[in-house]
């Protein structure tokens, strides 16, 4: 597992990510057993926490050096039978209460119905880095699965000791330990029953193959999906703890504005309001969000505003900005590019570029704060908990252990939800209220003051041989990042750069980071090289390709697809694309159809072959998988932020497109099943082949090249 | 000002004092505490806060309060009977045919909507009718799915 990790380190598009110091869980033993009632309980002692626990730049992992030993999962089989599972993550929609429930209920043999998950609380759950880089399927799985053959270990051990048998005699199977020489048998929850036992993990245990899961592998349906089907399910801006108020903060008209003059005497006079000015927070808590407004509007404030750059000029800027000198973990040579492209038979060059993009979470940004005696407990829709609660305990003096951060089951987050920013905006409000307040960001503030994904200017120089075998490839990426930054194709002589540029907005990860603007670059131009080459752009690709879990998603899915298509209609396009990342292997196939007189494009099918290791929920990865499909579709055809001096432009639905229902083209994902691989996660990758797989397909319909994401905003101009 | 206005929601009457320009959303979520319709963009745009207003589904984030007086309301909390899903969340919940689920108390009312008023649509037509819903997380295909599914349904049952 350790060198998939790797890949994980050198992330600099990252860059919300501030320097995270890894803690020990501070919750006593005895304390666990208080709150969760007797019990057996096993508790998973990463041994490598390297290799289990995913890391931040700027944490002391960054380089590789050794973690502390640190509790990474836990689990408690109850006196009533009742199975609690604990992870540090948080369930934003990937299905991980799901999903991690069947890991436990098939590893512990009991049945699924029996296990809940406890997520995303820093009080009750395991440190957590956060839910981010695909890694709740690769870290929790078998660790929660380690610590769920422990606990069946333990109980069979009771039982055993019980019988004065030998433990290696006895069989676990449907929450019982059976004696088969005498026939007998005992329930777990029986075996728990007056006992507050506690095991470390002991690291080696061994757990079961993928090819004799039972309950894992299997479609289970979400396991709490009546609570959203009937409106019942409480997200953070749901909650309304008694004497709340509704809190709202004072925006800057652009970024980097500063506060010059405020008077909010009149703001103050109104009944009921609260109002707390801290430096160049503004903020207002009120009865209802509607008089927090109208509080803020009664302020009479002067801002110094700053001259800044605008998406037109965005990419010109990004590469006269880009530092001189490339750090060298940025860096990667192999060969010499120069004397190959030299000597290349044909060479093709290309600048690509890719648009700052939103999250857009359909939940905005939020939290609510309340303080009880000195101590701070905050609901709030983030991916990090644990580094929000260090964020809250800084700006407010607090100890950690004064500090709880809840995560409730939150509306989506796409890689947008790893900064506390509503959290401590709800917490200023309700320290000066003396009462819970509650923030929402609005749309507008959500498209405008959370961070984007980064834009990025890509160049890439390539040469190929007489015979389409891939000779020299020389990739720079400008600003947006690092992640499948390296070619999966053979190619002897290549060089590989990533370029630092200064912030311009406020930019963050997203879903499969810069993989996608990456991807995009890389398999644009192999199609373009297969055009050079006078060669099938399948056929151009395995010539170069030696990777085996990257040619079966290639072949699975042009064999669903049907490549090589012959047109049969005006306007119609073929394009394919593929890629990995993080562990999982992605192919897609588009079919796309361009109105020759409106020159409006349509995606008319996406055929997606997607591998991850063994499956654990098919159902659950089907949706992550043509999830992430539709997203990349907004992405790859009009998706963009415009900005102009400090101010967004586009920030409504209205303005910012996302992919709607008759965007929607006919989806077919092909999940190709590795039971002899670990799982690896599936939120990102699935997304990164699809713009390319568009853009190809539009050269095959229009014979124009588009090397910008998003694609065709507003169609292809008719020539 | 706030005015006595008299709401009736999934069955029942509610007074409420609000200005009258208030949005029925906010009504609905901080008064009476149905937050099942949900705040995605105050503008009309996504679709999450939708509700039958009179039968039809409306927007009740561009809905004033005044507008929502005398005329019944059903949230996604009013759906369900006697322990019983409607059919529309029964297959919502058979299809999976949500993930973060944020959109799908607004996804429902919209396809409850649609189904009132055409029992037996086309995926076409359930296309163009959710066109003003949004689904961050792409699961429309599951959505268009689960709404054959309940019209399927309830065309059996005759209701």
């Amino acid at each position: 597992m350790s060198a998939r990790v790797e890949k994980f380190v050198g992330e600099p598009e990252r860059y919300e990510f501030q320097a995270a110091p890894i803690h020990q869980f501070e919750l006593g033993r005895r304390d666990f057993f208080k709150l969760l009632g007797a019990g057996i309980a096993v508790f998973a002692m990463a041994k490598d926490a390297a290799a289990t626990q995913e890391t931040a730049p700027g944490s002391k992992s960054f380089h590789g050096e050794e973690l502390p030993k640190n509790i990474s999962a836990w689990l408690h089989v109850g006196e009533d039978g009742s199975v609690t599972g604990f992870t540090g993550k948080a369930e934003i929609g990937q299905n991980i209460r799901t999903s991690l429930a069947q890991t436990i209920a098939d590893e512990l043999r009991v049945p699924f119905e029996s296990v809940r998950m406890v997520t995303g609380d820093t009080a009750l759950t395991p440190f957590d880095a956060g839910t981010f880089g695909s890694r709740s399927m690769p870290t929790m799985t078998p660790q929660l699965r380690s610590v769920a053959a422990a606990a069946r270990d333990l109980l069979v051990g009771v039982a055993a000791k019980e019988w004065n048998v030998a433990p290696e005699g006895l069989v676990a199977g449907d929450a019982k330990v059976t004696d088969p020489a005498s026939g007998r048998s005992v329930r777990y929850a029986e075996l728990a029953r007056g006992k507050t036992l506690a095991q470390n993990l002991p690291a080696e245990d061994p757990i079961t193959p993928a090819t004799e899961w039972k309950i894992a592998g299997k479609a289970i349906p979400k396991v709490d999906g009546r609570a959203f089907v009937t409106g019942k399910h409480q997200y953070t801006p749901d909650l309304r703890p008694e004497g709340m108020l509704h809190g709202k903060v004072l925006r800057p008209p652009s970024f980097g504005a500063t506060l010059t003059s405020c008077d909010d005497s009149a703001a103050k006079a109104m009944a009921g309001v609260v109002i707390v000015r801290d430096g160049d927070f503004v903020g207002a808590a009120a009865p209802t969000a509607r008089e927090a407004e109208k509080a803020l509007a009664a302020i009479h404030v002067r801002w110094k505003e700053v001259p800044q750059i605008s998406s037109r000029e965005i990419f010109s800027y990004l590469k006269q900005n880009a530092a001189a000198k490339s750090d060298d973990g940025f860096r990667k040579q192999k060969g010499s590019v120069e004397v190959a492209l030299a000597s290349a038979a044909r060479r093709v060059d290309a600048t690509y570029t890719v648009a700052y993009i939103a999250h857009a979470p359909l939940e905005p940004r939020a939290a609510v704060a309340q303080w009880t005696e000195g101590k701070l407990t905050v609901w709030t829709g983030t991916q990090r908990p644990f580094a929000n609660r260090d964020e809250l305990a800084d700006i407010f003096h607090l100890s950690e252990s004064s500090v709880r951060v809840i995560v409730p089951d939150t509306g989506s987050a796409y890689g947008g939800k790893h900064t506390s920013d509503a959290a401590i905006e709800a917490a200023r409000l309700a320290r000066a209220a003396g009462r819970p307040v509650k923030v929402v960001w609005t749309r507008e503030e959500e498209f405008t003051w959370a961070y984007f994904r980064p834009a990025g200017v890509i160049e890439v120089k390539s040469g190929i041989a007489a015979d389409g075998t891939l000779t020299a490839w020389e990739f720079h990426n400008y600003h947006s990042g690092m992640s499948a930054i390296e070619t999966p194709y053979v190619v002897a002589d290549q060089r590989t750069e990533y370029h630092q540029v200064p912030l311009i907005l406020r930019s963050g990860s997203y879903r499969g980071l810069a993989a996608t603007a990456n991807h995009f670059a890389r398999e644009t131009h192999m199609d373009a090289l297969a055009h050079a080459a006078k060669m099938d752009s399948l056929e151009f690709r395995l010539k170069n390709l030696s990777d085996a879990r990257m040619r079966a998603v290639i072949e699975a899915a042009a064999k669903s697809f049907g490549w090589p298509r012959k047109k049969s209609l005006d306007g119609q396009g073929f394009g394919m694309a593929a890629g990995n990342e993080k562990g999982s292997y992605v192919a897609t196939c588009a079919e796309i159809a361009v109105d020759h007189s409106s020159g409006a494009v349509r995606v008319v099918k996406l055929v997606e072959a997607f591998e991850c290791g063994a499956i654990v929920n098919p159902d659950g990865l089907r949706n992550q998988v043509v999830g992430a499909m539709i997203q990349g579709l907004g992405g790859a055809l009009f998706e963009a932020i415009e900005f102009e001096n400090g101010r967004i432009k586009n920030p409504h639905f209205a303005s910012y497109r996302v992919p709607r229902f008759r965007d929607v083209p006919e989806i077919e994902a092909i999940l190709l099943d590795r039971k002899d691989i670990p799982s690896a996660g599936a939120g990102e990758t699935p997304i990164m082949a699809v713009a390319p797989a568009i853009g190809n397909a539009i050269f095959d319909a229009s014979g124009v090249r588009l090397n910008s994401l998003p694609l065709a905003p507003n169609g292809l101009r008719s020539s | 000002m706030a005015k006595l206005i008299e709401l009736e929601v999934n069955g029942k009457r509610y007074p409420v004092s609000y200005p009258a320009d208030t949005a029925l959303l906010y009504v609905l979520r901080d008064e009476l505490g149905l937050t099942g319709s949900k705040y995605g963009c105050g503008e009309g745009q996504c679709g999450a806060c939708t509700v039958l207003l009179g039968g039809a589904p409306r927007r009740s984030c561009q809905i004033p309060v005044s507008a929502a007086a005398g005329k019944p309301i059903t949230t996604i909390e009013g759906l369900e009977r006697e322990g019983k899903l409607h059919p529309v969340q029964q297959t919502f919940l058979d299809e999976g045919a949500f993930q973060c689920a944020y959109c799908t108390s607004g996804m429902i009312m919209s396809s409850v909507g649609l189904l009132q008023s055409n029992s037996n649509p086309s995926p076409a037509e359930i296309v163009q009718f959710l066109q003003g819903n949004v689904c961050r997380c792409g699961t429309h295909p599951r959505i268009v799915e689960a709404v054959r599914q309940a019209a399927r349904m309830m065309q059996e049952r005759g209701r």
